[in-house]
């Protein structure tokens, strides 16, 4: 097993606010807007070193996507900012016709996804954004693991001519990727190679996922783990060759088994290499009011799970 | 730059269009097209300052129009057709399998003029908005108009983005709204009403100008005078009085063709009362 050190715990928005300052600094055309949101979605360097290209829109998410799209028309890169659950649900329709069937250029930058989101409940914790954004044709769907990586796709996303929905979170987790990893849009991870059964994770699950690989390794179970940062396009290729090697497959996220990366692995593996399946996901529920970790236990997506995921696949093989 | 008996020619026949267009897919809206045609035919000739044969996606340096009111393209396709920016041949395939001429407008498939789909109301408004700010930050003095119709400002996100146009002072924008008081349900006020719809704007922080929208000369009169009224500070909305189905006397006076096809004897009804000036596609 390929050993993963935390390198300092930080919070994966935070990885966000760095690549665009940097951005800042680097790309005259990147603007950013926030719906009174800047400090959670850490850009206060950006807004204050250029608040020239800052639109701070009020508490108006609807009108946030559609000045977007409107300056992505213009040759600008916006990055537009907000908690997941506005980003995605309450704008649907605004991306959907200016955004994804216009192919405007706008990033959407989803902070304080999934249920780590914690002590503010299920008004705030959505676990549907993903399926709602990979629906949307012309939408790239990058759901980053930590820090590090969490910067690179940002940087990544500035550089790709496209509607992209970048989705992060609110906790500090776990720091394990390289600083100067080279970020792939489309293109998966592999983690550790393995030959028993095919561990696919994204966003915060990875860690936990490379947790649980290693109490397997130690039990003799030999764990093939692959981080999918993007649910879309998604790496099929990755999927399918390591699925035909381990003839087992579990998907790890944080998100409902409804419209997840499980669902969409299902539906490579089904059609390629039918294998049998087990999912680390919420099913079917809302959240609630708790710290991260207590939540990550209660809703089935901790270590723990994974594990026991890993084991009842393998028994069905 | 035309004048006014030129445009009014011109404006018969995107009505001719229009029809014509609506009656071949036998579908469509031909009341707003018709209300609005003489808006859109003053605004593409005389008023927008860019160049339909050099179509800019980012329309740098040219002024820039978006269509909130999407279901009203057969008007914005004719007009498009009728100054350049693609052959008058092409209005004939309008909403037919695989045309750029998709019922609301899109640039999907490429048409030159259209920049971001419309037709779900209520989003033109934030995208103009949008494309003003980038002018102003790339030091771009030209324009941004934007279309609207009276029965979309009960869309929340038009609100949302008047509050942030008002508030931030973005003064390169003219938005212009179909006020024909009538929606697909019926008219406006009994459907869901606009109250003081001025006293709104102005209270959004808007400069507010109205006008008869099928009076030729008012609209070239009161577009410029928008024009003159930008760059201080406010952004401006233009109040359009129109009649829905102008030039068509059956289709006045009623919100029956807000969104219907004629037939063949309604259609040729109607082009006898519209006269053939610049040439039937």
């Amino acid at each position: 097993m390929i050993k993963y050190e935390n390198t300092g715990s930080k919070d994966t928005r935070s990885g966000f606010g760095a690549a665009l300052d940097i951005l800042g600094d680097e790309n005259p055309n990147v603007v950013a807007l926030c719906a009174d949101l800047i400090g959670s979605l850490k850009m206060d360097n950006f807004v204050a070193k250029h608040p020239e290209r800052f639109i701070q829109t009020g508490i108006a998410e609807t009108n946030m996507i559609g000045m977007a799209a409107g300056l992505a028309v213009a040759g600008k890169i916006p990055f537009a900012g907000t908690f997941a659950a506005f980003a995605s649900g309450h704008v649907y329709n605004q991306i959907r016709q200016s955004v994804c069937y216009s192919k405007t250029n706008v990033k959407i930058a989803a902070s304080h996804a999934g249920i780590t989101l914690g002590e503010d409940g299920a008004t705030h914790q959505i676990m549907e954004d993903i399926g709602l954004m990979k629906m949307l044709p012309n939408m790239v769907v990058i759901n980053p693991c930590d820090y590090n990586q969490t910067k690179a796709a940002t940087l990544a996303a500035a550089e790709y001519v496209g509607p992209v929905y970048l989705r992060f979170g609110r906790p500090v987790v776990p720091n394990f990727t390289a600083a100067d990893q080279k970020f792939e849009i489309g293109k998966a991870v592999m983690m550790n190679p393995g030959k028993d059964v095919t561990l696919i994770a994204t966003g915060h699950l990875v860690w936990k996922s490379i947790q649980a690989a290693e109490i397997l390794e130690n039990e003799g179970i030999s764990v093939e783990l692959i981080n999918v940062h993007t649910i879309k396009p998604l790496d099929a290729n990755a999927i399918i060759e390591s699925a035909k090697k381990t003839g087992a497959v579990v998907v790890a996220e944080e998100h409902l088994i409804s419209g997840g990366l499980g669902e969409s692995v299902a539906q490579v593996l089904s059609q390629n290499v039918p294998t049998p399946m087990e999912f680390v996901a919420v099913d079917d529920k809302f959240g609630e009011s708790g710290t991260p970790d207590e939540l990550m236990k209660k809703f089935h997506l901790d270590t723990s799970d994974v594990v026991e995921a890993v084991k009842r696949v393998l028994s069905r093989k | 730059m035309a004048d006014i008996a030129e445009l009014k020619l011109m404006a018969s026949q995107v009505r001719r269009d229009i029809i014509r267009m609506v009656s071949g897919a036998n579908s469509g809206h031909p009341g707003g097209s018709l209300g609005c045609a003489d808006f859109m035919t003053a605004l593409y000739k005389n008023i927008l300052q860019n160049n339909p044969a050099d179509f800019r996606y980012d329309g740098h340096g040219h002024d820039m129009f978006y269509l909130s009111n999407g279901h009203i393209s057969p008007l914005w396709y004719s007009v498009l057709a009728r100054t350049g920016y693609f052959g008058v041949e092409e209005l004939g395939s309008f909403r037919k399998l695989g045309a750029r001429l998709q019922g609301h407008p899109t640039p999907d498939k490429g048409i030159p003029g259209v920049r971001v789909a419309s037709g779900s109301l209520g989003q033109g408004l934030s995208v103009g908005i949008g494309t003003a700010l980038a002018k102003k930050m790339n030091g771009d003095r030209s324009l941004v108009f934007t279309l609207h119709g009276d029965g979309e400002l009960q869309e929340g996100q038009i609100w949302e983005a008047a509050m942030f146009a008002g508030a931030k002072k973005v003064d390169n924008i003219i938005a212009t709204v179909d006020y024909n008081g009538k929606q697909i349900d019926g008219p406006v006020d009994h459907v869901l009403s606009l109250g003081d719809l001025e006293a709104k704007w102005r209270a959004f922080g808007w400069e507010v100008l109205t006008m008869n929208g099928n009076v030729m000369e008012e609209v070239v009169d009161t577009l410029g005078k928008a024009r003159s009224m930008t760059g201080n500070g406010k952004p401006i909305v233009i109040l359009m009085k129109t009649e829905m189905g102008f030039g068509v006397d059956f289709m006045m006076g009623t919100h029956a063709w807000h969104g219907k096809a004629p037939n063949a004897e309604q259609t040729e009804k109607a082009l006898a009362q519209l006269e053939e000036t610049l040439g039937d596609y």
